[in-house]
């Protein structure tokens, strides 16, 4: 398998269309462009079709309707469009339809900027729209990851009749490093619930609205459900020199690359750390998170992300008390470095 | 069959028993007494039988009292988002051209929040019908203003009658689509009476008959009543319809072009998933795919961290690219990292290259140990930033001060003058990358010559490229001899 190099925007398209998407509806927005364009050139070289919409929200429900025909759909955006998608999100998520949305995050609130950061952690992970739903959360860390998460999140898509979401951040999806693609996917999951506009599936109906509070309610038990078997099934997660690990450094995407950096630096200094990266935000590792909190040796854990400690709170959730939490956070487009990472875990260590 | 015995007769198109409708009268819909609904549902079950497209059509249903048209549509159906429902026709109609998809709106759903949809779904001349039913209300949320109320007309949210002044003018949906290229067949047609369901018969027959036959999309506005709404009886309605609406809303015919356009012919392209890694582009673009044809010396243990700067147009990305590309090949970790965005477009440009024995952290580079600069202003935005003992290389062609910094090596190197002097300015760059693997010395120069034409694919410089590197080598070779002589 040869290696290209390549920009984690570019992986993705490739990685999707490897996938077997065959439908591309998106609207530009820097950093996430280069998507969309990449898409517009490769969607029709492969016979599929590529859209550019007249809004983030048109976008959105153009994959809605895809998704509802039963083929695999995509759509890439950054913070500010990913915000406007957010009603679209719920009523994918409420008729249960499978579709990937690729998220390269950039400086906000508002307009902010277009340098990197995490802050649509809670949107995404947390909801943003309306309702009682969640996406699967998958957080690539490289260009690779880029189009391998993007092929793990068409098929937990359709496997869970779920929208999934690759969370990234303006680094990932602008910088290029090798990447290996594997040979395309050629078998799918049957769908019989799609709309194939023929006589065996007229009679399925794709919707979000049930006026009966007490058929709602089933259905959003049911949706509850699979949330639950997700959480049993798709954890997804890497650790990194933590077998005698005595403070755990926690990261996703782009900052997981400088975490795993500190930790070799502050190993090298004879320091105890080790890092746990989740790589599914939704699921979120919470056993393997209890799991080295119930150990003696662990003394704390210390959060890093480009944000103001979003996943923070899930941390605190699942350790519920049972350990220290440290948090250092950068935010507006700043990116740790690996310098400022170590300083940070020795003034804790100190003050601890 | 007669046309008597359609008016009597349900619909194939419609349920038998509308089970979907909970509450238990399967039988009758959930539309007020005198509604309008009723009668354009009829009409448009009726044209898909008689076209026999009831297992192709997909009904998209939008948020409005029609929310629940799925209830009697024996059709594939779709509910929508609020105005949503022509982008989410668009959606489905290109997953599955070989589908009827009927987008079924009112005048809140279509002409306010969902204004930008339809006029984008209209101009891109998609494959779909959509069937406007304009009541100047709003009905399910209980009789508030519409995009269409008239002018004077009360509603909840307009007590005292619609005022322009603050509200606007009712807005005309059929004249502002009729502007539009792309639209096939746009017609406004009111169900008042007799005459008008038959006029209205006729133009929905026609909007589907359109999209049957391939010719792209149609639309027909349908005035009609909302005696609930309007708080007066289905009679009273049918005459507002006609004394009031209609004068405001003039019924006609305002645009078809049906038999002038040709039917869209929806090829379909299939491709061998086999041929999927040479169409994306990714055994073409890959270095390696050659690996083990010209050795490589061993990986060293290194971490170098390169900043590239200078005007856009001279290359700078590429330089970086073409380096990025070239360590790979030599086995190492790589990334590559541009500055993006409005940044780009001031004139300058910048990117980071980083290569490594083992895996890279962050792609971004704060502090390199090379600098490359080929402008004064990236001399001056990077000289500092330099980590002791590193080395900038500078086009002192362009840049006509040195570096001040005295703790590294520097290197001057009139990179365009000598591009310009083997004929292309644009191949500075690549007497940096000459002047750069002499200098650091862990890249294969017969390697690097085999592989600059296998990135820059430009056929015109392939040869200059290579020339300009060996100038490149050349310059910093001479350099050193005088630095040891």
């Amino acid at each position: 398998m040869s290696k290209v190099l390549i920009k984690g925007n570019e992986a993705v398209v490739r990685g999707a269309i490897l996938a077997g998407c065959r439908n591309y509806f998106g609207y530009p927005i820097t950093p996430a462009s280069e998507i969309a364009e990449t898409a517009a050139l490769y969607f029709p070289r492969v016979g599929g079709g590529f859209l550019q919409a007249e809004s983030e929200i048109g976008a959105i429900n153009m994959v809605y309707g895809a998704a509802a025909a039963g083929v695999r759909v995509m759509t890439a955006s950054s913070s500010p469009g990913i915000s406007l998608k957010m009603e679209g999100i719920s009523y994918i998520a409420g008729a249960e339809l499978p579709c990937v949305i690729i998220d390269i995050m950039r400086g906000g609130p508002g307009l902010g900027n277009i340098a990197p950061e995490q802050g649509d952690y809670n949107q995404i992970v947390k909801g943003g729209g309306h309702g009682n739903y969640k996406l699967i959360v998958l957080a690539p860390n490289s260009a690779q990851e880029m189009s391998d998460l993007t092929m793990l999140a068409f098929e937990l898509a359709d496997k869970y009749r779920n929208p999934a979401v690759v969370l990234a951040d303006g680094y990932i999806g602008q910088m290029m490093e090798p990447v290996k693609f594997p040979q395309p996917v050629t078998s799918f999951p049957e769908k019989d619930w799609a709309l194939k506009a023929t006589r065996e599936t007229r009679d399925n109906l794709v919707t979000s609205i049930d006026l009966d509070p007490d058929l709602l309610e089933k259905h959003n038990e049911k949706l509850q459900k699979k949330y639950a078997i997700i959480e049993e099934n798709e954890v997804r997660f890497e650790e990194y020199r933590l077998d005698d690990a005595e403070i755990i450094l926690m990261a996703f995407g782009i900052v997981s690359r400088l975490v795993q950096g500190a930790v070799d630096e502050l190993r090298a200094l004879g320091i105890k750390v080790g890092m746990l990266r989740p790589i599914t935000l939704f699921p979120f590792p919470k056993k393997q998170i209890q799991e080295y909190a119930a150990k003696s040796s662990v003394k704390y854990f210390h959060i890093f992300e480009m944000n103001n400690g979003q996943m923070l709170d899930d941390v605190r959730l699942v350790l519920n008390g049972s350990k220290p939490v440290k948090f250092y956070g950068r935010m507006g487009g700043n990116v740790h470095s690996v310098k400022e990472i170590i300083e940070q875990v020795m003034k804790e260590m100190r003050e601890l | 069959m007669s046309v008597s015995s359609k008016i009597l007769q349900k619909s194939e198109s419609f349920y038998n028993a509308y089970e979907r409708k909970q509450g238990g009268d399967p039988i009758s819909t959930h539309y007020c007494p005198g509604c309008g609904h009723g009668i354009v549902h009829k009409l448009i079950a009726e044209a898909l039988d008689d076209f026999g497209v009831q297992d192709k059509g997909i009904l998209i249903s939008p948020v409005g009292c029609s929310v629940f048209a799925y209830y009697y549509f024996d059709v594939g159906n779709i509910q929508a988002a609020h105005g949503r429902a022509p982008a989410v026709g668009t959606g489905y109609s290109r997953a599955n051209p070989d589908s009827i998809v009927i987008c079924y709106q009112g005048d809140g759903d279509l002409a306010a929040i969902g204004a930008n949809e339809i006029i984008q779904a209209a101009n891109r001349g998609e494959k779909m019908t959509v069937i406007f039913v304009n009541n100047a209300i709003y009905g399910m949320t209980g009789g508030q203003m519409a995009p269409t109320t008239l002018i004077a007309q009360r509603t909840t949210t307009t007590p005292l009658g619609r005022n322009a002044e603050n509200e606007g003018y009712p807005l005309r949906m059929s004249e502002i689509i009729s502007t539009l290229e792309a639209p096939v067949y746009v017609a406004r047609t009111k169900i008042s009476d007799t005459k008008s369901i038959n006029a209205t018969r006729k133009a929905i027959r026609k909007a589907i008959k359109a999209q049957v036959d391939g010719r792209g999309f149609s639309f027909v506005e349908i005035l009609s009543a909302c005696p609930t709404g309007w708080k007066m009886s289905p009679r009273e309605s049918e005459v507002w319809i006609e004394e009031i609406m209609a004068k405001y809303f003039n019924p006609g015919i305002y645009k078809d072009t049906i038999d002038t356009r040709q039917p869209k012919i929806q090829q379909k392209l299939i491709v061998d998933p086999k041929d999927y890694h040479e169409l994306l582009d990714i055994s073409t673009a890959s270095l390696s795919s050659l690996e083990g044809v010209l050795p490589v010396p061993p990986v060293q243990e290194m971490i170098e961290e390169i900043k590239i700067a200078g005007f856009g147009g001279q290359g700078v990305l590429s330089l970086g690219y073409v380096m990025a590309n070239i360590a790979m090949g030599h086995n190492y970790e790589v990334s590559w990292l541009p500055s993006y965005g409005p940044e780009m477009r001031g004139g300058t440009a910048n990117c980071s290259v980083k290569v490594s024995h083992k895996r890279i952290g962050a792609p971004v580079v704060a502090h390199p140990t090379t600098l490359i600069a080929l402008n004064k202003p990236s001399m001056a935005k990077f000289e500092n930033e330099i980590t002791s003992n590193g080395i900038i290389i500078y086009d002192n062609s362009l840049i006509d001060t040195a570096p001040q910094r005295k703790d590294v090596q520097v290197y001057a190197v009139p990179a365009t003058e000598l591009a310009d002097k083997i004929g292309s300015t644009k191949s500075a760059n690549m007497v940096m990358l000459g002047a750069y693997a002499a200098l650091r010395g862990y890249l294969d120069t017969a390697y690097i010559e085999w592989a600059i034409p296998q990135i820059i694919k430009k056929k015109k410089l392939q040869e200059l490229n290579i020339q300009a590197f060996k100038t490149g080598m050349e310059h910093i070779k001479e350099l050193l001899k005088k630095c040891v002589n």
